[in-house]
């Protein structure tokens, strides 16, 4: 580690709150449905979308109704994207001939962009037609960012009100996500990555003559809007198979900063929201100073070992330095292991480098990140998995403090703690039986690799991707088969819509409690003795389920590893 | 209540240790998910001592001796880990028959006399009386059952249920008409209407929720018991899913090692002890006698934030106590004095009495003997006034302030300049005046105190930093209740107050989402004791007060409102503490069962065996074993309850933290090496 790369890291991190936090300011603005100067530049444009689907804007809905227009506008275009790409071969948009998609890997494509996840069977460049990545891709890239902020905005509402039913309009909100938040924001991030270079053209790819006389066909496309919500949306499915450590999709250093910053920023910004919501933004900066102390600590353990390098490799070949094998030079490894940790952490699962490739404890990392699921986590159902961990931590320690347990002056009781249970069970769950299954199987076994207790750590890779709706691959594993299509289809699904809609029935229960003003029986959320017992639940809950299986995957290898090389040694 | 206040006793902890025996039924064990689970994993492993072979073929011969020798050693602890668990749960359940049994002695065969439609009284058995029913109780007969004195007024022997030996009078009419069945009459008669139907009396609840026959899951235990199945859940389908991983590997795992770390992970410890938690927190209760009609109410006492307190008899002794003579008119302080007991020297209330006292001190000596022919008489709701008509034609009275005023100037006498200046002085001071007149004459004013009780101020206090506002409700004055309010140190308080702004005070708090406490006895009380939370109604009040509230306080002491709270919160914080402890402990066991499992498949996890436990087998044992121990050896805390000291919400979770969450990590590492050494030194698992 160098004192340079260090201050990369936390150069960026800085960056990250200068922009999340008035980012956080106007989320707030925009879902408080807060008169603003903005109106007048987007009421039309909105005024006239709801006149086109039909919807009455001043409606408002209780928790099942939201829900029910939330699930119901997700599986029209889960359906819509599933035709799309199956149908692409015969549609127009497609200079390059690229053939329909088989049901299985539609399925699984569809499920994984409805989804957030964006974890990706197929190469872009060679197995989807520019009109899917437009109206496939790109646009469940929006869809399934807005719809998870929304679905945060719905709870968080249920929280600050009571004595109402009203979790406010699905129409609206999921309208105004697009056309005040990711519409501008995307155009703007597009724009600037275009001026530094990543392509945008509709224009089959290029064929070149190359000075040894070699043809070379270089893939390109409308690159450049889909990079930016790739990145805004928390989503990470790549134009290219190579993601972002092609470089058209991420061309240099500054893109780089600039797509982690796009990352980070929404998700950053929403836990502002939070504390605007709640009139108390100590609540934020507790969770800031936590959440953003984990982030750094993977990212310093990544850039650590990373750094040092691999000591068989210095053993054996007597090559020093730092472990370069997948990673792009003109990113660097401060960067790169900042990428890797911040992809995981808000749940994006774009890489810029081959996490296969990292150290096997910096492999870790990553994995750790999606198994917590919580440190800032994805688009909306970040914050989400943030409130229902808040929940059962709120409970322990509340009984601990004698009091029924209160939440933002809540209460807490059976039927939250059993939906918050649901959540919380629900990630274990399609993780690891998922993995069981692959591992016991011949069709699971077969996709592996690598052998042994690598070969572990992919399969458990994938699906733990899945299930966080992360969508980073370790790679290593040959996902496009039926049954990983399928598997992590399913996986991804269950992990988003199973805690969607426990949360939103635990927000149905939260918004008919009245508000118990606190007094100094209340635990208070805000304070930073309770964020430890916060991180403590996550960590204890999150590392306990799996650290059986950490013990085999990473650790293991890890141990193995150094175990060998000390064995060289003497 | 006249039952064994005493810790275990041999004969409890006998009848525990057998029913902890019958608790291993599956039918009774289901109830409890995470000891369900460890009962299966016994099972299977009792299986595997018996056939080694049942799961796999891979179990060469030359083991079967040492496998058969290890899944035993695996059932044994399994079994152990329940019985503990059912152990605690009995002892718990054991104290509360003991104190059933005891009451249900009083509760003998008794014959009543029915009033027949003619009016005659039959022989029944008292078992036998409805709601509705009269009877006719006699002097030393037992009262049949619960009932309303319609006529007659006597004194009750109610040592049965209060295990109070003084007896208290009952009568007809007012709010001290209701008597328990099982009490005795000492003496006069009385006619009683029933008030309840056999098998519901009284006595009849408390045994069956001492008993914790009645016992349902508070709201609090069922949300924990959802969490601590969730959790088990979890672990089951690691331990489920770990397999083929392993075979993956190209290893088999032991199936008696994954029961074990499946017995280890899920929250046991917690799960055994859950319920004895809550029983020993409503014995608690019942030890402070009081009668919570359910565990909710106990619970929702932790969770109260305001507090509402009547003035009298709570926060001051009940009676106010005269301090001083403040004489009127050109009187002289002796002249007023000596009027002022002549007026009280036939007066029997703590008032009255207070006067004679304090003239005492002024070396006013008056006898009774010398007043014999002198007329009493007494105060009353109307005159407000009390006092002597002497033979010689003096009328002495002293009374309120604005009667003796009337009466004075009914009589066409005159009233004194200073005395509204001094009568308000006292009101302002907190004191209540009271005028003494002779012969529509004033002489001045009695300055009757209120005594707050002491400690009370330390006790608001204390509430005050557990977050609970406290009200002090009072028929007195604004000025009078502010004063009385500030010596007390209470946060609030209704003056002048009506049954009904009792009421309205408590649906104000409630509709802030805050929770209510009360005390009460009076008919009146009722429905505000119905819509408080936490309603305690004293023993000495009416039938329709002890019905409304939740809680019944068998001394009758208001402030015990203070301890029920205490109590509930303690009820919870031993919970929370416990849950904490007991998932705290997983990070040990793995650190211990982990690396002995995994270590033929990847030797180099040595490294986390951190505790250098000296072999793989040893180590899961010594988990196993200390998993086991540990409920025993919390048993204690769970019937005791965790310490509690008010302090703020922050303090306490720190506080708590620390010894539960940060020790629960702590405290396992060194249980298990020190297991793991004994059992190597005996040389059992090498």
């Amino acid at each position: 580690m160098t004192v340079e790369g260090i201050l990369q890291i936390l150069l960026v991190l800085i960056l990250m709150f200068l922009f999340g936090i008035p980012l956080g300011r106007y989320i707030y603005t925009i879902f408080s449905l807060q008169h603003s100067r903005m109106d007048r530049l987007f009421m039309p444009v909105e005024r006239f979308l709801y006149r086109l689907i039909g919807v009455d804007s001043s409606v408002s809905m209780d928790w099942k109704a939201y829900l029910r227009a939330l699930m119901l506008v997700n599986f029209v275009m889960l359906l819509f994207a599933y035709l799309i790409f199956r149908l692409q071969g015969r549609l127009p948009l497609n200079p390059d001939k690229i053939p329909g998609m088989s049901p299985a890997l539609a399925f699984n494509t569809a499920a994984s962009f409805i989804t957030n996840t964006n974890w990706q069977n197929y190469a872009g460049e060679t197995s989807m037609s520019y009109l899917g990545q437009m109206l496939g891709i790109t646009f469940l890239q929006f869809t399934s960012a807005a719809t998870g902020l929304v679905a945060a905005i719905a709870f968080v509402r249920a929280i600050v009100r009571s004595k109402t039913d009203n979790l406010g309009n699905f129409w609206v909100d999921i309208i105004r996500a697009h056309t005040r938040l990711l519409l501008p924001m995307s155009f703007l991030l597009a724009c600037v990555l275009v001026a530094l270079g990543v392509p945008e053209t509709l224009q089959g790819a290029a064929i070149v003559h190359t000075l040894s006389g070699d043809v070379q066909v270089i893939a390109r496309g409308p690159v450049a809007s889909l990079e930016a919500i790739k990145q805004l949306g928390t989503n990470g499915g790549g134009f290219f198979n190579a993601n972002s450590a092609h470089p058209f999709e991420d061309p240099t250093a500054l893109t780089c900063v600039l797509e982690i910053l796009a990352m980070g920023v929404t998700a950053t910004g929403l836990i502002w929201t939070l504390g605007l919501f709640l009139k108390n933004r100590k609540q934020a900066i507790v969770l800031y100073v936590f959440l953003t102390a984990i982030l750094m600590l993977g990212t310093f353990i990544i850039y650590g070992n990373e750094a040092a390098g691999n000591p068989l490799v210095h053993q054996a070949f007597g090559i020093h330095g730092p472990n370069m094998e997948g990673k792009e030079v003109r990113f660097g490894i401060p960067l790169t292991s900042l990428f890797t940790a911040a992809t995981t952490a808000y749940t994006t699962g774009a890489v810029n480098a081959m996490h296969d490739s990292l150290m096997p404890i910096s492999g870790l990392v990553p994995l750790l990140f999606m198994m917590f699921n919580v440190i800032f986590g994805g688009k909306g159902v970040g914050l989400l998995n943030i409130l229902m961990f808040l929940i059962i931590t709120v409970f322990l320690s509340g009984l601990m403090v004698g009091r029924t347990p209160e939440i933002f002056g809540k209460k807490i009781e059976a039927r939250e703690v059993k939906l918050a249970t649901v959540a919380m069970l629900v990630h274990p769950f399609v993780i690891l039986v998922p993995t069981a299954i692959a591992i016991a199987t011949q069709v699971g076994r077969a996709s592996i690799l690598n052998p042994g207790l690598h070969g572990f750590t992919e399969v458990l890779y994938a699906f733990t991707s899945a299930a966080a709706n992360n969508g980073s691959a370790f790679a290593g594993l040959n996902g496009n088969t039926e049954f990983y299509n399928l598997v992590l289809g399913v996986v991804m699904l269950l992990g988003r819509y199973i805690s969607i809609l426990a949360m939103f029935a635990i927000a149905g229960s939260m918004i008919l409690k009245p508000i118990i003003p606190a007094s100094e029986g209340t635990l208070r959320t805000d304070t930073f003795s309770f964020g430890g017992v916060f991180v403590a639940v996550f960590v204890i809950v999150g590392a306990l389920t799996f650290f059986p299986f950490l013990a085999i995957g990473p650790i293991g290898e890890q141990l193995q590893m150094m175990h060998t090389v000390s064995h060289i040694v003497h | 209540m006249s039952v064994t206040k005493g810790t275990l006793s041999a004969e409890i902890l006998k009848s525990s240790f057998l029913e902890s025996f019958k608790k291993f039924h599956p039918k009774i064990l289901f109830r409890n998910p995470v000891m369900f689970v460890v009962e299966i994993g016994m099972l299977i492993t009792f299986w595997l001592t018996i056939d080694p072979w049942a799961f796999s073929s891979k179990v060469s011969l030359g083991h079967v001796a040492s496998a058969r020798g290890y899944n035993l050693a695996v059932t044994i602890i399994l079994f152990f880990t329940i019985l503990f668990g059912n152990f605690a749960e009995a002892i718990a359940e054991g104290r509360g028959k003991a104190q059933a049994e005891t009451l249900r002695k009083t509760k003998t065969e008794l014959i009543a006399r029915l009033q027949q439609p003619d009016g005659t009284f039959a022989q029944v058995p008292a078992s036998s009386l409805k709601k509705g029913d009269i009877v006719k109780v006699v002097a030393n007969e037992i009262i049949p059952a619960d009932g309303e004195v319609l006529e007659g007024i006597g004194s009750v022997d109610e040592s049965a249920i209060t295990g109070e030996s003084a007896p208290v009078i009952r009568g007809a009419g007012g709010d001290f008409s209701s008597v328990t069945g099982g009490t005795k009459l000492l003496s006069d008669e009385f006619l009683i209407r029933i008030t309840v139907n056999p098998g519901e009396s009284f006595l009849d609840k408390m045994i069956g929720l001492v008993e914790g026959a009645t016992r349902q899951k508070t709201p609090n235990e069922l949300a924990l018991s959802v969490l601590l199945a969730g959790l088990t859940l979890i672990f089951l389908i690691v331990i489920v899913c770990l397999p083929p991983v392993a075979d993956y590997l190209g290893k088999s795992l032991n199936i008696a090692t994954l029961i074990a770390l499946l017995v280890c992970l899920i929250p046991t410890t917690i799960g055994a002890l859950l319920s004895a938690i809550g029983i020993a927190g409503m014995d608690r209760v019942i030890r402070f006698n009081v009668i919570a009609k359910s565990g909710k109410a106990v619970e929702a006492a932790g969770d109260v934030n305001t507090l509402i307190l009547d003035k009298t008899g709570t926060i001051t002794i009940g009676n106010r106590l005269a301090s001083e003579f403040i004489p009127v008119g050109g009187h002289e302080e002796k002249e007023l004095a000596e009027q002022a007991v002549l007026s009280s020297l036939f007066d029997e209330t703590p008032e009255g009495r207070s006067v004679v006292e304090l003239g005492q001190t002024m070396d006013i000596q008056l006898r009774r003997e010398d007043y014999v022919d002198a007329e009493n008489v007494e105060f009353s709701a109307d005159t407000r006034m009390s006092g002597l008509n002497l033979k010689n034609g003096f009328i002495i009275r002293k009374g309120a302030v604005d009667a003796i005023k009337r009466y004075v100037q009914e009589q066409g006498g005159e009233i004194p300049e200073d005395l509204d200046h001094y009568t308000e002085l006292i009101a302002k001071d907190g004191g209540t005046p009271l005028a003494v007149m002779v012969n529509k004459e004033i002489y001045g004013l009695i300055y009757l105190k209120d005594i707050v009780k002491p400690g009370m101020r330390e006790r608001f206090a204390e509430l005050r930093k557990m977050g609970i506002k406290t009200v002090m409700c009072t028929g007195d004055n604004p000025l009078t209740a502010a004063t009385i309010a500030k010596e007390a140190g209470v946060d609030d308080f209704i003056a002048e107050a009506k049954p009904e702004d009792k009421m309205q005070l408590i649906q104000r708090e409630q509709e802030q989402g805050k929770l209510v406490a009360m005390s009460g006895d009076g008919t009146n009380d009722a429905p505000a004791l119905a819509q408080a939370d936490v309603g305690l109604a004293m023993n000495t009040g009416t039938a329709a007060a002890k019905e409304a509230g939740n809680m019944v306080d068998l001394d009758s002491d208001p402030t015990k409102l203070i301890e029920v709270v205490s109590i509930g919160k303690q009820l919870l914080i031993t919970r929370g503490a416990l849950t904490t402890f007991s998932i705290a402990n997983d990070v040990a066991k793995y650190f211990a069962i982990i690396p002995a499992m995994f270590v033929t498949m990847i030797p180099s996890l040595q490294v986390l065996n951190i505790m250098h436990l000296s072999s793989p087998r040893s180590a899961i044992l010594s988990a196993l074993i200390f998993n086991a121990l540990v409920i025993p050896a919390l048993i204690p805390i769970a019937m005791r309850g965790v310490k509690y000291r008010p302090m703020s919400a922050t303090q306490m979770l720190i506080r708590n933290l620390l010894i539960f969450g940060v020790g629960g990590v702590i405290v396992p590492f060194a249980g298990i090496k020190l297991i793991d050494v004994i059992l190597t030194a005996t040389g059992w698992f090498s």
